[in-house]
């Protein structure tokens, strides 16, 4: 069994209640933190500890917090990204849903690092279940004086609030989600100035995903070079993985950094296998945004060696062979399932989900999914699979913020990796279901 | 038939609404207004209408042309009117690998309605979304602020059958 460090008393009576969470040790870290450390201090233990961005990017969180602007004299802020929209991942739902208090402690331990008087939690509103949930929890942290004026005597105030989106996946691009804290349309800006300098209402901002957030908790409980222990190379720690799929036990895994994509999804502590006693076909490992892989190159790199999860193994040889480890949502396929149809449906989502300020990406999202349309529903020519690589390659790098590229990976990974399934749909229009969406036995992946 | 409803926050809302704006800097009401808009849509029929939209404009001290644009952008509020009970489907990929779509088409089917479409009792709408964030326990719909997951076809019937009597009963009463 691997080393819990986030949901370790996930199953422990209580676990979300003030009561049951001191009585598994919880809050330990606010009170070294704000006791026996200087901000500083805290900001280091996060970069010893090699702690990389939970929420898809993977940038270093000490670094990150090295860059706010401390001498602009104005408020700085610490943001909590909970927009968790990503299709395929569920994670920070997990977390913040039964360990509510986890998210807490980290938040108020972030936040005197960075120096911050006031902080947010940005929640999508599809959660107002567990806003509520929060709220309580944090409610019970300012009876408890953990939150509020002089938190334990230390000197040290905070307050903490969440705030509800209202559906739009463009929120958790951290610009984006730092106008809809305003109350504004959620369009990403222009960078520069990086919220680091100018954020919330032209603040110095910081924003940081829920998992990255809640592992400073065990980071500084147990120190930065304890936690760099676990991992391989610069990938370290432990990261809660979202698995969905064809696969027989769905759900949020913590693991350590650097075990096996085999294990992970063959071992019966994780993923279980894949249902029905089908072929593995495909995986996305990093949710919707990064590119697919089959098979052979998911559970092998280049090189022979088995993959990894972690950062470097799962991008390894670039997009050409390898993938991202994105934000831990990792949606598996049986040998059955559609890969046009799944990539015309991400092409929905993206197209959808645009906020519209781009051309390539307002434009191109919304092309690349009436041209999928067409091949998956038997309408589409031979052309179309060079237009559509021709499209997602103009609007990739294009873009003020980073949705373009996430609507261009999938498509160009899906054509990459299985042109002969378009190509098929081209040929065969009448031939590729039945009625259940469902592949025909003569389109079932070739065994590698 | 219409019914007129006058605009304006219950006490509780107001309650609400006050403990919501102190969240914010003072010169910051605005940043109140996704989460103010959900109360107000809760308040009012499920929606928001221009005199919703307005009212929370005057309340924030902003102009209504910043309540339409947030309003229209953000998929949640909805702009028109819906039945009493709307149902949100998930329609993305890890969701349609456990049946996302078969779901749509058999509440389709059983409420005799197409997505977007309203039931002619005014019970149902039917919706479809993107990911929820709960894809390892697909098929799944969120009704109001609750999610139902691992949906089956029974399943789908005993949970609308129950909102539909609950409806019903605080309707009568
Ligand atoms: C379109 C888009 C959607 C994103 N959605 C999320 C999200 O839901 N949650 C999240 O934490 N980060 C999301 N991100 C990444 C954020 O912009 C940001 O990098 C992240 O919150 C930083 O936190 P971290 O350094 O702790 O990972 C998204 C980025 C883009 C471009
Ligand atoms: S890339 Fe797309 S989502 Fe991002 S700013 Fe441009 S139009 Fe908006
Ligand atoms: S895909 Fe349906 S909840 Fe994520």
């Amino acid at each position: 069994m691997g080393r819990k460090l986030l949901l370790e008393h996930l199953n422990k009576a209580n676990i979300n209640t003030m009561e049951g969470y001191l009585q598994n040790g919880g809050y330990r870290s606010v009170e070294k933190a704000l006791k026996k450390m200087t901000p500083d201090e805290v900001t280091e233990e996060v970069k010893k500890s090699g702690l990389r961005g939970r929420g898809g990017a993977g940038f270093a969180t000490g670094m990150k917090w090295s860059f706010l602007d401390r001498n602009s004299g104005k408020p700085r802020y610490l943001l909590c990204n909970a927009d968790e929209s990503e299709p395929g991942t569920f994670k920070d739902r997990l977390l913040m849903e039964k360990i509510p208090h986890l998210l807490i402690e980290g938040m108020i331990v972030s936040s005197y690092a960075l120096g911050c008087r006031t902080s947010y939690i940005y929640i999508r509103g599809e959660y107002m279940f567990i806003l509520r949930i929060l709220e309580k929890a944090i409610a019970e942290a300012y009876a408890k004086g953990y939150l509020g004026e002089n938190i334990l005597g230390s000197g040290y105030s905070l307050d903490l609030h969440v705030h509800p989106g209202a559906g739009a996946y463009i929120c958790g691009e951290e610009t984006a989600l730092i106008e809809s804290l305003e109350g504004k349309r959620g369009n990403p800006r222009i960078k520069p100035p990086f919220p680091a300098i100018a954020g919330l209402w032209g603040c110095p901002t910081i924003v940081n995903n829920v998992e990255s957030i809640a592992a400073v908790v065990p980071i500084i409980n147990d120190g930065g070079d304890e936690y760099a222990k676990i991992g391989i190379g610069k990938s370290t720690g432990t990261k809660l993985i979202s698995a969905s799929g064809n696969i027989n036990k769905p759900g949020v895994y913590e693991i350590e950094m650097g075990i096996s994509v085999e294990e992970f999804i063959y071992s019966d502590e994780y993923c279980g296998g894949i249902k029905n006693n089908l072929e593995l076909k495909a995986c996305v490992p990093g949710g919707s945004s990064v590119p697919i892989l089959p098979n052979h190159l998911l559970l092998k790199m280049s090189d022979g060696n088995p993959r990894l999860m972690t950062y470097e193994s799962l991008s390894e040889g670039g997009f050409a062979t390898g993938s991202m480890l994105g934000s831990g949502g990792f949606i598996v396929y049986d040998e059955k399932a559609c890969i046009v149809r799944n990539t015309w449906n991400f092409a929905r989502f993206y197209h959808h989900e645009s906020c519209g300020q781009c051309s390539p990406c307002r434009e191109g999202t919304g092309w690349m999914e009436r041209v999928l349309h067409n091949i998956e529903y038997g309408h589409g020519k031979m052309e179309d699979i060079d237009l559509l690589w021709d499209i997602q390659r103009k609007i990739e790098g294009n873009t003020i913020c980073p949705l373009g590229d996430a609507a261009a990976w999938p498509v160009a990974a899906a054509i990459r990796h299985f042109r002969h399934e378009f190509e098929y749909h081209v040929k065969y229009p009448n031939r590729v279901f039945d009625e259940d969406h469902v592949y025909q036995p003569e389109m079932k992946m070739q065994k590698v | 038939m219409t019914e007129v409803q006058k605009i304006e926050f219950s006490p509780e809302a107001m309650l609400e609404v006050s403990r919501i704006v102190s969240h914010y800097p003072q010169d910051k009401m605005k940043s109140a207004l996704l989460p103010v808009l959900h109360i107000a849509q809760n308040e009012f029929g499920g929606w928001l209408s221009a005199e919703t939209m307005d009212y929370v404009a005057r309340l924030l001290h902003i102009h209504p042309i910043e309540v339409y644009e947030v309003a229209t952008f953000y998929s949640m509020y909805n702009t028109k009117p819906v039945g009493k009970i709307l149902i949100e489907v998930c329609q993305t990929g890890p969701c349609c690998l456990n049946g996302a779509e078969k779901i749509v088409s058999y509440i389709e089917k059983k409420l005799n309605i197409k997505v977007g479409e309203t039931t002619k009792d005014n019970m149902f709408t039917l919706k479809t979304v993107e990911c929820l964030g709960a894809c390892g326990y697909a098929p799944m719909f969120q009704i109001g602020e609750t999610f139902y997951e691992h949906l089956t076809e029974e399943k789908v019937d005993m949970i609308l059958e129950n909102l539909k009597q609950e409806k019903l009963k605080a309707i009568n009463n």
